[in-house]
């Protein structure tokens, strides 16, 4: 939950290098769990090994029992997100098929910092077109950490994002943000994944982002609600199942999701856990 | 993390009270207290009982609002 008086925290040295730790903890896991991915095994079981991972480190989820604005706890430590479902998928016994996708969404607890971070895998082979929506967010994710500078602005982060999506054809999901990331899950600012250059505060040194671009593919829906438009660039693009967690594309097409949490340094941008 | 956003609606001023507070009633016959805000403040922007109003809700407290509009 955001807490809007407070604003962004600034990071120091000693406190990045904490995050730094989280964060590989929370990469570790997500490679282990990359690893695991073919036909016939369930999300139930991923999240299995997440949790034993996240014990054996003495890390903690900030997923599981997190429960914002009078939703249920959410049960898991991992979002296992499949095809349609862009994020907070809750794992089940369903069995992955080849030719799925899923989004891996993971976060750990360490020393009192949070560490969050989100691939998305293909199962086995997957269509060309749903590879390209997969390889895409992945390059969106990298064209917004490279904007992770001092004197840039959070609209150069958005607009990335959203120039490099639209120009493959593909949607932005405008209805989830990335956040601010530090000894909470949620903190200041909210990192929009659409926006234009300038606009928004301005990134300074110890700012930590975790940025997560979400695209879809563009169904007929979904088409007509963005050709309706809005002044501020919102699209209502999410349709959430009766669990209040799990969130689809209003077409039932393929999402794609990746997430790092980054720092803005001196010396650039900084992936944490790399 | 789901977007966020303050709920805007509309409603009536009731009464002004000190320091730009209001008591405004809501299209849904609630009653919140809002305060102006900076930027109308800054340009004089005078609310008397009885204007109609845009009004800025946190999720997190109903009973408070924002004034961001007066509509003429």
């Amino acid at each position: 939950m955001l807490d809007r008086m407070k604003g962004p925290v600034l990071k120091n040295r000693d406190e990045l290098a904490i995050m730094d730790r989280a964060n590989r903890v929370v990469l570790e896991i997500l490679e282990i769990l990359r690893g695991m991915i073919r036909p016939g095994v369930t999300t139930a079981q991923l999240n299995a090994v997440a949790e034993e991972e996240l014990a054996k480190r003495g890390a903690k989820s900030p997923f599981k029992g997190y429960a914002p604005m009078g939703l249920p706890p959410y049960p898991a430590v991992v979002c296992a997100s499949v095809n349609d479902v862009i994020v907070h998928g809750i794992p089940n016994r369903g069995k992955l098929q080849e030719g799925d996708i899923i989004g891996l969404d993971f976060g750990a607890i360490l020393e009192g910092f949070v560490g969050d971070g989100a691939i998305t895998v293909p199962v086995g082979k997957v269509s060309p077109k749903t590879q390209l929506l997969v390889d895409t967010t992945r390059e969106c994710l990298e064209a917004a950490i490279a904007e992770c500078r001092p004197g840039r602005h959070l609209g150069d982060i958005g607009a990335a994002v959203q120039e490099h999506a639209e120009s493959k054809g593909f949607h932005v999901i405008r209805n989830f943000v990335g956040h601010g990331i530090g000894r909470r899950m949620h903190e200041e600012p909210q990192v929009h994944n659409y926006g234009r250059r300038g606009r928004g505060i301005e990134l300074r040194e110890g700012l930590v982002l975790a940025i997560e671009p979400m695209l879809c593919e563009i169904g007929p829906k979904l088409r007509s609600r963005i050709e309706r438009g809005s002044r501020d660039g919102a699209v209502d693009d999410v349709r959430t199942d009766a669990d209040r967690w799990t969130a689809r594309t209003v077409d039932g097409t393929m999402a794609a999701h990746f997430e790092h949490s980054v720092a803005v340094t001196g010396n650039g941008p900084v992936v944490l856990g790399k | 993390m789901s977007k966020e956003e303050a709920i805007e609606v509309t409603g009536t001023v009731l009464e002004t009270l000190p320091n730009a507070m209001f008591q405004v009633e809501l299209e849904n016959k609630h009653k919140v207290l809002a305060h102006i805000s900076g930027k109308m403040r800054k340009h004089f922007i005078r609310i008397l009982p009885g204007d109609k109003v845009l009004v800025e809700l946190s999720p997190y407290d109903l009973t408070r609002g924002r004034i961001t509009y007066r509509y003429k």
